[in-house]
């Protein structure tokens, strides 16, 4: 009898050694006379665990993580090829544990589990059947079940996506596209890489509805090219839709044609602004652009363009799946459906959190991420990347929803949670915050442009010690010129951060001398 | 891929060159294909494409090399004979990020931007590889590593350097 061995082939566990880990496993196997067939499944995004290694046994799988490639002798003596579960690392059915089992997982509810590859596997769960609906579907009813599901943009701004998609349905155009932003830039983040590498499928899939919806044939995935292994999982994942006919001219014999390609970003933090991406994409530097007109009414080539995140895109098939309403009946107030939230930074259990809106931080950090890595107390966290502000322990115990975050100027934004403990110098994280916006600024407006340049040398000079009270007052005019004056979030919201530790961290934006050491 | 092992970089010709072009010229938005199959290509985008570029594009050499130039992504300088990635962002920040950017600076006696005398690496600061829950990450070539410290990276470039030039 074969055994079937899961090792995870997404750009975490590999780079925790997942490819040494396979290929250990199949040079014991060979000297043991074991047949074993070994896939390569997605990574279930307990990271803290991975490489995870699971076994296909009479009793459903069975895991053993973190596996180090150094493991793999000791595990293969105690018994894994049988799927005995004496060794140490033996974790049993890792859908029972409970980071996984207190999840809600109905976007990433099939990674992990598939080859991602696959299109056996991605249908076998529920895969394309949101597709097979939507075809069914007049592509007004496809736009009102999105709207019923509530959802929200998924990329920073929270913008409803129905309303977006109705404006691009209502737009008349000879040609129309759906655009994907895969640039994912925010530090913390990575769902958008997880569904990529782990379930293309489900974007393919969910940029095709979109397709159906508005009118749009063709559709382009702009990904960041910090992100090689997503890139060639998606183009093969294209390949074999098309050879299979989920996409192209005739789309399942239904008369209706949806392209897709990947363009690949260039290492500008820029070009997830959804204007600047369609510069990109255009062939341009990526130079925002003033809205109006929207990228809707007028976006890539001047024509009806969804700018969508991939997370807001693979919420698409369980929403016509399922339909709207099961999707809606999940979150609170104006927050519909599920969030991906990201455990990142200095944490002990770090990963993918898929739960309605509604959680607190400090159930997210305490309860799933187990607290500092470091085991020493947590001093801040920062949510929604490096333009969300650093939150203080008395912010944590407010659920996670979009307004309830706007309300004491948080941000939750791509669902980024960098945890911190107590021995980093705020100091640095907000010189940082006005250090990232220099190098990434497009330039186009002077407060972002110039604004962030004199940000630097301002902290500077008062972790130097030079007229500290002045140059506070400095920096803090120079913050609110930022947000006032700036075309787009990125010189509007780089202040953030840095208000928020010249309001809750005082004490690391003093003189570094006079801190002694810590 | 970005930096699959470009072949043989630094060594082009001006018919190759226009070979890559004609192939992407025709895609519509086609300045990033085109300029990412060069770097692909050649390990850099050669001073001698961009004419090439310009006269196939319809862009003036100067709007050429203004989009270059936009892009942290494209050189115009030819790589060690690998690129080495240091993740800067605020998530690989809080598990020691700091520690590990100084350290490869200082192990590899280069700065950012950088290639060492011997043309081994080239240092690049990266704004997060997406591993952000198990940092400080690098990239190497088109691989990510986690959980990397000092003696990760020492570890890591002796293993690099000790690889002999694969002859295809
Ligand atoms: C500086 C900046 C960077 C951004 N980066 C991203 C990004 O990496 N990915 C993303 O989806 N949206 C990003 N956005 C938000 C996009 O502009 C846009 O709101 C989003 O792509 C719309 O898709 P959604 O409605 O599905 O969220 C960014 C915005 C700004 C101002
Ligand atoms: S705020 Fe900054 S990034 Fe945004 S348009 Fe102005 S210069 Fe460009
Ligand atoms: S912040 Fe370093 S990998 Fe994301």
């Amino acid at each position: 009898m074969t055994t079937t061995i899961y090792v995870p082939c997404d750009t975490t566990a590999r780079s925790l050694g997942a490819d040494a880990v396979a290929a250990r496993l199949t040079r014991a196997a060979e000297r043991l006379g074991v047949a074993i067939q070994l896939k390569r499944n997605g990574s279930r995004g307990l990271f803290w665990l991975e490489p995870l290694v699971e076994v296909e046994t009479a009793a459903g799988r069975v895991a053993y993580g973190p596996v180090a490639p150094t493991d793999v002798d000791a595990l293969v003596e105690a018994g894994l090829f049988e799927g005995r579960q004496e060794h140490a690392l033996a974790l049993g059915d890792i859908e029972a544990h409970p980071y996984l089992a207190r999840q809600q997982r109905l976007t990433f509810s099939r990674i992990g589990i598939t080859d991602p590859l696959s299109l056996e596997d991605y249908t076998a769960r529920q895969g394309f059947a949101g597709l097979q609906h939507a075809l069914a579907l007049a592509p007004q009813d496809i736009v009102e079940e999105v709207k019923t599901s509530g959802l929200r943009g998924r990329g920073g701004a929270a913008f409803p996506t129905g309303i977006k998609w109705q404006t691009v349905h209502d737009t008349p155009a000879a040609q129309k596209y759906i655009v994907c932003n895969a640039d994912e830039g925010d530090s913390g983040t990575f769902a958008d890489r997880l569904v990529m590498e782990c379930d293309p499928f489900m974007l393919i899939e969910g940029m095709t509805i979109a397709g159906l919806a508005v009118g749009a044939t063709q559709g382009y995935i702009y990904l960041r090219s910090e992100y090689p292994l997503a890139h060639a999982m998606l183009d093969e994942a294209i390949a074999r839709a098309e050879a299979a006919g989920y996409l192209g001219e005739n789309i399942l014999d239904s008369g209706q044609a949806f392209h897709l390609e990947v363009r690949l970003g260039a290492g500008a933090y820029i070009c997830g602004e959804e204007t600047s991406l369609l510069e990109s994409l255009e062939g341009k530097r990526g130079l925002v652009r003033a809205k109006p007109p929207l990228p809707a009414i007028e976006g890539l080539f001047g024509q009806p363009t969804v700018v969508n995140n991939v997370l807001s895109l693979a919420a698409v098939p369980f929403i016509l799946d399922q339909g709207g309403q099961a999707y809606a009946d999940y979150g609170m107030g104006r927050s519909r459906g599920t969030l991906a939230l990201q455990l990142a930074g200095n944490v002990e259990r770090g990963g993918l959190v898929e739960l309605a809106f509604g959680t607190t931080l400090r159930e997210l950090m305490e309860s799933f991420g187990g607290g500092t890595r470091s085991g020493r107390p947590l001093k801040a966290v920062q949510v929604g990347g490096p333009l969300g502000a650093y939150l203080p322990q008395s912010q944590w115990d407010s659920p996670i929803d979009y307004e309830g975050f706007a309300a004491f100027g948080g941000v939750v934004g791509h669902g980024g949670v960098v945890m911190f403990d107590d021995s980093v110098d705020m100091g640095d994280q907000a010189r940082f915050a006005m250090e990232f916006c220099s190098v990434e600024s497009c330039g186009k407006c002077t407060p972002c442009r110039i604004g962030a340049v004199r940000g630097v040398e301002v902290i500077d000079r008062i972790r130097a010690g030079e007229r500290a009270e002045e140059n506070l007052a400095l920096l803090s005019d120079l913050c609110d010129t930022m947000v006032d004056g700036s075309l787009c979030a990125m010189g509007g919201m780089t202040p953030f951060p840095v208000q928020s530790v010249m309001k809750h961290f005082p004490d690391d934006l003093t003189p570094r001398q006079a801190e002694g050491g810590r | 891929m970005s930096h699959a092992s470009p072949q043989a970089a630094d060594t082009w010709t001006s018919a190759q060159i226009q070979a890559v072009v004609d192939e992407h010229r025709s895609l519509p938005g086609a300045m990033l294909p085109t300029l990412h199959a060069l770097q692909d290509r050649f390990g850099h985008i050669p001073e001698a494409a961009i004419p090439i570029i310009a006269e196939a594009l319809r862009h003036t050499r100067a709007e050429v090399h203004g989009i270059i130039s936009f892009y942290h992504h494209f050189r115009t300088q030819p790589p060690g004979r690998h690129v080495i990635q240091v993740c800067r962002a605020e998530a690989c920040q809080a598990v020691g990020a700091r520690a590990l950017e100084a350290h490869a600076k200082s192990a590899l006696r280069v700065d950012y931007h950088q290639t060492t005398a011997d043309r081994e690496f080239t240092l690049e600061p990266v704004y997060c590889l997406g591993n952000c829950a198990c940092g400080p990450s690098l990239r190497v070539d088109d691989e990510v590593h986690g959980r990397m410290d000092a003696a990760g990276f020492d570890r890591l470039t002796a293993q690099l350097s000790a690889t002999v030039v694969e002859v295809k």
